[in-house]
């Protein structure tokens, strides 16, 4: 049972597993273990991460080519679920427009960045999706009686997951059963079914294709496999898993503007998290963005308290003032792709000494990404 | 080659598209004033294109960090114009280049002295890898940017024009910056200098011999790595050059401003074709022209115009229009 749910793709590690079902059991719990709106809030925000950076390893871990404009499509599913609900009225018909719209709109965009770019060579596709987020993010501003400009958009959602509606008037271990509790475990869900779907995805005969052209894209062609409709097609569906975890990340915060969705550092820690968690394993993504999102706002005090402790030398302490948090994130970035490119899942499944274990028929395709060629 | 093979195509897209709009402007003088702008800022971009393309054709780098020289450059400038107050303020032509010389020079050489440790430490360890290469080079270019924030602060400085670079030339009715002018000639000098070095040199030689053909050119004997960090170098230095030139053309600069060019400059080189010089210059030409055209006529969609430019043309030449055969 278990395995067909993770389409016959295990961890392969028992330290991987436990991890995972730690971290799994965790944001399931969150609500009754850690007591707290900012706890709530850190939770859903790793969720959100979770399936936006799994959609992301779609493409850079599994078909091997790099977009810069995922945070684009990231911010069409926040912008439209913004959009509709302001618009429409704060009730569930708007937010599935919202979503349906937003679908729509990443998957042509996607098509369109997809088949000018990936005809020719792949890295025409990271320079051409870095012209679009650039263009769009501007656009996202400058529509301002549409998107909110910079202000962005403060809305409603629908009613059943407001703070304000009760499920029930005695609260459960503690905890009351509002609809911001709702909300979370409409997250949860939403993310735990993406996520699957993902781990189908790449372990479906499409996911091999894919997985062959990151290989060999000469040798994939030669087979027979049409590489730019496989590229196209990853690239279509890892925009729209990425519009989906925008719709989430919407519902959650109730408030939408360019620098919550659309700005260069969510791009940046997307990447960060892909390389650190473990390119070309859905599960990296998990590991990754639970890690690297509840690290973020300790490091971030530490860096505060390092400046303030080194402020007897000016030049140190501007290096490590919190607004130059992009700078360590980059440093971090450099050294992890140089020395860890295959991350924690690819070390953990390095280490171990190999259990047997029945592994299915057809052959597994080598798991770790091909970036040691 | 046979001079019948010359492929004029992409040659004539230059003129062809200035005529085009010509119908749309009316007015010659503002056609002849736009279309001046637009060439001097195509010979910025170019500036800036030309080292990146040449290290893409030359070792099948592709930078993304490059956008960093830019910024540096153009920072390095507001420090050396800020010291030379004088010479900037002073009405005389002849004064104010005197400042804006050696503004080029140390920005030129600054952006060629991290240019050789970015290439060292950052490039050097990827070669061979694209994916890894997008990915480190990006990341280069993030330490970079937050490094000119330690330095010279995160936000926008004024770097105005000096004063005897401000005002305009008139041809007739028709007004053309004095600033614009220097950029087209200065654009020019570039262009001929590298064009020279190409094509009457033994290193420009083994450069272009590099492009076609890498190890053919190592198994004749010559390092091509130590030519390949020597061109690697130059674009750095000529990013700085550019990233002057572009300072003064925006009058201020902000620290993403690299990020920003960056962006110019992959779309003209995917119009011109990774690899190819003279496609470098077709594309920043049009780009230049595209967008001063647009600004003027629908400045709303200015921003897309060259984003639609770059997808017409692919249509036409899914490679850029010179592609290198490979």
């Amino acid at each position: 049972m278990l395995n067909r749910l993770l389409s016959h793709d295990l961890p392969r590690s028992r330290v991987l597993a436990v991890l995972l079902v730690a971290i799994v059991l965790a944001l399931a719990f969150t609500p009754f273990l850690v007591p707290g709106v900012k706890a709530l809030n850190v939770a859903a925000k790793v969720l959100v991460f979770i399936v936006l950076v799994a959609s992301f390893d779609l493409l850079l871990g599994y078909t091997g080519i790099v977009s810069f404009a995922h945070t684009m499509f990231f911010g069409i599913g926040a912008y439209g679920v913004a959009i509709s609900l302001t618009r429409m009225g704060a009730n569930w018909t708007a937010l599935a427009v919202g979503i349906g719209c937003a679908l729509v709109l990443s998957f042509v965009l996607a098509l369109a960045i997809g088949l000018f770019s990936l005809r020719v060579r792949a890295i025409f596709f990271s320079m051409i999706t870095l012209a679009f987020a650039a263009a769009f993010q501007t656009l996202a501003s400058q529509l301002s009686e549409f998107t909110g400009g910079e202000d962005g958009l403060t809305f409603k959602v629908p009613p059943q997951l407001q703070p304000s509606f009760e499920l029930s008037s005695t609260p459960l271990f503690g905890v009351d059963l509002d609809g911001r509790l709702l909300a979370y475990y409409l997250l949860f869900v939403v993310a735990v079914v993406l996520i699957l779907a993902m781990l189908r995805i790449v372990n479906s005969p499409f996911g091999r294709v894919t997985q062959a052209i990151r290989e060999n894209e000469f040798r994939a062609e030669a087979i027979g496999y049409r590489v730019v409709v496989y590229r196209t097609a990853s690239a279509i569906l890892s925009a729209l898993f990425a519009t989906l975890a925008g719709a989430m990340l919407a519902i959650w915060l109730r408030y939408n503007g360019p620098d919550t969705s659309l700005s260069f550092e969510i791009m940046l820690d997307v990447l960060l998290i892909v390389v650190i968690g473990g390119m070309g394993t859905i599960y990296g993504a998990v590991i990754g963005s639970a890690l690297f999102v509840v690290a973020q706002s300790y490091l971030q005090d530490l860096l505060r308290l390092a400046s303030e402790a080194t402020s007897g030398l000016p030049w140190l302490s501007a290096l490590l003032s919190p607004d130059r948090w992009l700078l360590w994130l980059g440093l971090l970035f450099v050294l992890s792709v140089y020395y860890f490119p295959t991350g924690i899942v690819g070390k953990l499944r390095s280490i171990k000494p190999r259990p047997p274990q029945p592994r299915p028929p057809t052959g597994q395709p080598r798991q770790t990404p091909a970036l040691d060629q | 080659m046979n001079k019948l093979d010359l492929d004029w195509k992409p040659l004539a897209l230059v003129p062809l598209l200035a005529l085009l709009v010509l119908p749309f402007i009316g007015s010659s003088s503002t056609w002849v004033t736009l279309t001046v702008a637009g060439l001097a800022m195509g010979m910025i971009i170019f500036i800036i294109a030309s080292g990146l393309t040449l290290v893409f054709g030359l070792m099948d780098v592709l930078n993304f960090g490059h956008g960093v020289f830019i910024a540096l450059g153009a920072f390095v400038a507001t420090s050396v114009l800020g010291a030379m107050a004088d010479y900037t303020a002073s009405g005389s032509l002849w004064t104010n280049l005197l400042a804006v010389l050696p503004a080029m020079v140390v920005a030129m050489l600054v952006a060629a002295a991290v240019g050789l440790a970015f290439e060292r430490f950052i490039v050097r360890p990827v070669y061979g890898n694209h994916l890894k290469q997008i990915l480190i080079t990006m990341g280069g270019m993030i330490i970079g940017e937050e490094l000119i924030k330690v330095i010279w602060g995160p936000l926008q400085i004024p770097l105005p024009l000096p004063e005897g670079l401000r005002g305009s030339y008139y041809l007739g009715d028709a007004a053309v910056e004095k600033y614009r002018l220097l950029a087209v000639i200065v654009g020019l000098l570039v262009f001929a200098v590298l064009l020279w070095t190409l094509t009457r040199t033994k290193i420009g030689l083994l450069i272009r011999a590099g492009v076609q053909d890498r190890e053919m050119v190592e198994s004749l004997g010559y390092r091509i790595s130590i030519l390949f960090v020597g061109v690697f170098v130059v674009g750095s230095a000529l990013a700085g050059l550019g990233g002057v030139m572009w300072g003064l053309y925006q009058q201020n600069v902000i620290p993403q401003m690299g990020a920003q060019v960056n962006v110019l400059i992959f779309i003209v080189l995917i119009i011109g074709g990774l690899g190819s010089t003279t496609g470098a210059l077709i594309g920043a030409l049009l780009v230049g022209l595209m967008a001063n055209y647009t600004g003027f006529l629908v400045p709303k969609a200015a921003l897309f115009s060259n984003i639609v430019l770059m997808m017409a043309i692919l249509l036409w030449r899914p490679q850029g229009v010179y592609a290198l055969s490979r």
